[in-house]
């Protein structure tokens, strides 16, 4: 039975595009609520991570516990759910609305609707989520209210007469988001007596508790002692501890139906701690698990490797850590012959990925060379084996395939209407199949494609921005995998083909792109000591030739006594260069060589 | 007394080159009068306080003869008890600058070497650059300092330069060859940022000439220059056989300077130190009675051994391998033998009576070769 408890819960979360202003609306709730006191109030304190702040995402999902005094003379507990805002993160999303009963729809009073946000308004519909739509940024000049809240209506279908017109730069409206979320998200219903169910939709890893769970309790209760499963992986532990996020951790009695906190049962392994998980009572368990777990699985690989090969163990190490707080990444060793040693790794996304090179590079002071990413293709052999190939090195011979199979995203682009025919342009050349197109209203459309999933990782996103000034989004899912006529892409320097600028490509495209690569390479391979051949080849077939002359000149005509401290300098930054460099025979590649594949342009 | 080389800065111009980021200004007379005032009293304070022996002095700019001789008069004055015998004494001076007067005075107060800026034969090259000559005046101002006695003379030239083709640059090396200067450099120009060259090539208005045609310029004036009787000493540098500049090679050979002025720098007893660049600053600084130190910088063992390594590189007689074991106190064919293996190798450097030198492509990839010590 719900009890009177719940009625003063409610647990939501935010949906909004990039940069409609999440994070801010977020900040201002919970200064608001005073949880925080002005001097603890850092700028977003939910995207907590440098690396969040300065793209202004949020990747690690947080949450955070507010206490508000309504109008109506009543205290409430709010839940606020942090969700991350990109596709890469979809099914993370999906189990954080799964946690909550509403959803505040964040919508730029001067944007309006975009792909992302309609991408998570059909995950918290299909969560069954109360949705109440906030227009933000009404302090802005060209903002037309009016207007995007008939967008929410026409578009999302949803009821905009009660939308709550903000600024959150400003602190304009939020007193009447916060009555807003009394009035319109429900409070939770679980049963408190009934065997506990509660839903894993986030962990991390804090090295004095272990691997923390973020929970959304459904029915029944937890604390500490309680001996808890984890329904899927099938483990179960002694729970240590409960608490609540204040935002830091608050250790609680226990957490009850409808209570968002967080469970420490000293779990070393974060493999055993999966979003989307039921966690259940081992001694009186629940019938049935939760719906919606999927396993994460990786959509996009790239090689890493550490520019200097005796990083290895420290890449391994970093990767590990990483990995505790990120189920989603995925690494393996691998070995290149122009690389070294390194590792094969597997993101949910191009974001995930370039996150996760980022956090090398900067937490790990790490130097690394990544390859151009890549996705899994499904190769069957004449043998009737069926393999499975990440990396483009693992191809077997031609002669060995009987066919393969690539992986096709639906994916769906809005965008004013003007635009279409540039988006077409671009979908046709990126070997897209039209499926429709519907008019969202007069002047904005909303494009479905079927696309190859390795046409969307090589700069899609930027061939999209810049064709449409920035005005389209874009949203993508996996659709499953369709036989395809690819080949084995391959770039020779010196003669030797390095392996680790390999890539795979559609037959119809390798001329243009080894063609594409080759002058790419021109460009990015700075003058050597000697002159370096640039060969692109499919087979043995060599299809397209560059040539990088040697190195001319590289002198300081005059070094005297007031010279050498400044000279010294630009040597000094002249050997950081080199050493960022990967030696591949005699070769010295710096490292956008191994992404230049990415920059290649259509 | 300590034996070191002395450079003078007069940070003065009629006007700045286009190429130029030097420390230097165009100024007027009273401030010309407080600079003046401020080297002196600069100079006053280190012998006052060192008393050293000046075996070299070099006086730079900026355009040293831009201002009257009287000043430099002071400055020599006030040097000359300290100067030792048969020392060199240098100067720079600019075409147009001087005449026969001032050069007779010059070489009567004690300075028995100039060096001067020609940079280019042709005029339109020269008015490309800025400069405020031309090459009638070079002829001239040469003539008349052999006529009160200078007889050692250099010329600064410069190729590489926007519009510049390859029989322009040789027909400048030739005719000043031919002019029978006992010195003469030669420099590669560097757009440097900062300077309206550098701005002028961000606009896309200047195209630097291709690597290709600056080093056939380099080799074949050193072809040219070696059949005049003037052999390459340093990788921009050509002398009679003895008439080396001495100066120059304290820098070269890594050892002690002193430099006093605006912006110099001098290296004493394994400390480098930079004075402040802007006039003002410095000369407040003197006027207080400090020195005019900016930055001072101790240089260790390893950056020390580098230096030398890097600057005898520069020279045509390479580093003595003995001589710097000696030195250091350390073997340089086991410190360094993973660097000399890969120069080796690649024909950047050779190895012969103990003397490390660049080799022709050594010389035009010295950056290449120099980073692999560091």
């Amino acid at each position: 039975m719900a009890s009177d408890r719940q009625k003063y819960i409610r647990n939501f979360c935010i949906i909004a595009h990039i940069d409609h202003g999440k994070s801010t609306l977020a900040d201002r709730l919970i200064e608001k609520t005073g949880v925080l006191s002005a001097r603890e109030m850092e700028e977003q304190v939910l995207d907590n991570m440098d690396l969040e702040r300065e793209r202004g995402i949020t990747i690690k999902l947080q949450s955070v516990r507010l206490n508000y005094k309504a109008l109506d003379g009543n205290e409430y507990t709010f839940n606020l759910i942090d969700t991350p805002g990109h596709v890469d993160f979809t099914y993370e999303v999906s189990r954080s609305l799964a946690a909550c009963e509403g959803a505040i729809v964040v919508v730029d009073a001067t944007q309006g609707i975009e792909a992302q946000t309609l991408a998570n308004v059909y995950l918290a519909l299909d969560n069954n989520l109360e949705l109440y739509p906030v227009i933000n940024k009404i302090d802005l000049p060209s903002a037309d209210p009016e207007f995007v809240k008939k967008e929410v209506e026409d578009v999302i279908g949803l009821d905009a007469s009660n939308a709550a017109l903000v600024s959150a730069k400003e602190g304009i409206g939020i007193e009447e988001v916060l009555e807003g979320l009394v009035k319109y998200i429900p409070a939770p219903r679980g049963d408190e007596s009934a065997p506990l169910k509660a839903l894993i939709f986030d962990s991390y890893y804090d090295s004095y508790k272990g691997v923390i769970a973020i929970i959304r309790v459904i029915d029944g209760s937890i604390k500490p002692g309680t001996k808890m499963r984890m329904m899927e992986a099938g483990v179960e532990y002694d729970v240590v501890e409960v608490g609540t996020f204040r935002p830091g951790m608050l250790s609680r009695d226990c957490l009850m139906a409808g209570d968002v906190g967080y469970v420490a049962a000293s779990i070393k392994n974060v493999k055993d701690v999966h979003v989307g998980d039921t966690i259940t009572d081992a001694s009186n368990p629940c019938k049935q698990a939760l719906p919606g777990y999927r396993k994460v699985t990786p959509m996009v690989y790239c090689g890493i490797y550490p520019a200097d090969g005796a990083d290895y163990d420290n890449l391994r190490d970093a990767l590990e850590k990483l990995q505790l707080n990120d189920a989603a990444l995925m690494f393996e060793p691998e070995t290149s012959a122009a690389l070294g040693f390194g590792f094969r790794c597997g993101f949910l996304g191009l974001l995930h990925m370039e996150i996760i090179q980022e956090r090398l590079e900067r937490e790990y002071d790490l130097y690394l060379v990544t390859t151009a990413p890549s996705v899994i293709y499904h190769i069957i052999k004449t043998n009737g084996e069926k393999i499975e190939v990440s990396n483009p090195s693992n191809l077997p011979e031609l002669q060995e395939i009987e066919r393969m199979e690539e992986p096709i995203v639906k994916a769906t682009i809005m965008s004013p209407t003007e635009y279409v025919g540039p988006i077409m342009d671009l979908c046709q050349n990126r070997r897209g199949t039209f499926i429709n197109m519907e008019y969202m209203e007069a002047t904005r459309v909303m494009l479905h494609y079927d696309l190859p999933l390795n046409e969307i990782i090589y700069d899609f996103f930027d061939a999209l921005k810049s064709r449409t000034k920035g005005y389209a989004s874009f949203d993508y899912e996996l659709k499953g995998y369709e036989e395809s006529e690819l080949v084995k892409l391959d770039i020779l320097l010196n003669a030797e083909i390095v392996d680790a600028l390999s890539f795979i490509v559609h037959k119809d495209k390798a001329y243009s792109r080894g063609r594409n690569m080759a002058e790419k390479l021109k460009d990015v391979i700075p003058r050597q000591m000697f002159e370096i051949p640039i060969q692109a080849a499919v087979g043995s077939k060599i299809i397209a030739r560059e040539t990088i002359r040697a190195m001319r000149k590289d002198v300081l005509a005059k070094c005297y006594g007031g010279d050498i401290t400044r000279k010294k300098k630009l040597l000094e930054k002249q050997k950081e260069g080199k050493k960022r460099m990967r030696q591949v025979g005699n070769v010295e590649l710096p490292q956008e060589a191994f992404m230049s594949v990415l920059k290649l342009g259509d | 007394m300590k034996e070191i080389g002395l450079y003078i800065h007069i940070p003065f111009c009629k006007q700045k080159c286009n190429y130029c980021d030097f420390n230097s200004y165009v100024c007027n007379d009273d401030k010309v009068q407080s600079y003046m005032d401020a080297l002196l009293k600069e100079i006053k304070m280190y012998i006052q306080e060192y008393g050293f022996i000046f075996k070299t002095v070099f006086i730079g700019g900026g355009t040293p003869t831009f201002i009257h001789y009287k000043h430099i008069e002071d400055i020599m004055m006030e040097i000359k008890p300290y100067i030792a015998e048969a020392a060199e004494v240098s100067m720079e001076c600019n075409p147009g600058t001087v005449n026969e007067e001032s050069l007779g005075a010059y070489r009567k107060m004690g300075i028995n070497r100039l060096s001067i800026g020609l940079q280019a034969w042709q005029q339109p090259l020269q008015k490309q650059l800025g400069r405020i000559h031309d090459t009638e005046q070079f002829i001239q101002n040469l003539e008349q300092a052999r006529k009160v006695g200078f007889t050692n003379i250099n010329a600064d030239l410069m190729f590489a330069l926007p519009n510049q083709s390859l029989e322009m640059w040789l027909e400048t090396v030739q005719k000043v060859a031919s002019l029978g200067v006992e010195h003469i450099s030669c420099y590669s120009l560097k757009i440097e940022e900062g300077t309206p060259f550098y701005k002028l090539y961000q606009q896309n208005k200047l195209q630097p000439i291709e690597d290709e045609l600056d080093r056939e310029m380099y080799h074949k004036a050193i072809e040219l220059l070696k059949k005049h009787g003037l052999e390459q000493y340093e990788i921009s540098n050509f002398a009679v056989p003895g008439l080396e500049c001495k100066h120059n090679l304290i820098y070269w050979e890594n050892k002690e300077y002193l430099g006093v002025g605006a912006g110099s720098h001098s290296k004493i007893a394994g400390v480098r130190y930079g004075n402040h660049r802007m006039l003002e600053r410095y000369i407040e600084h003197v006027d207080k009675g400090n020195y005019p130190i900016d930055e001072k910088n101790v240089i260790g063992h390893e950056e020390d051994m580098w230096e030398t390594i890097i600057l005898s590189l520069r020279l045509n007689k390479g580093l003595d391998v003995l001589d710097f074991n000696n030195k250091y106190g350390v073997c340089f064919e086991s410190k360094y033998s993973l660097p000399m293996e890969k120069l080796l190798k690649g024909g950047l450097v050779e190895i012969s009576d103990n003397h490390v030198r660049l080799t022709s492509l050594g010389s035009d990839l010295s950056n290449s070769v120099f980073i692999e010590f560091l």
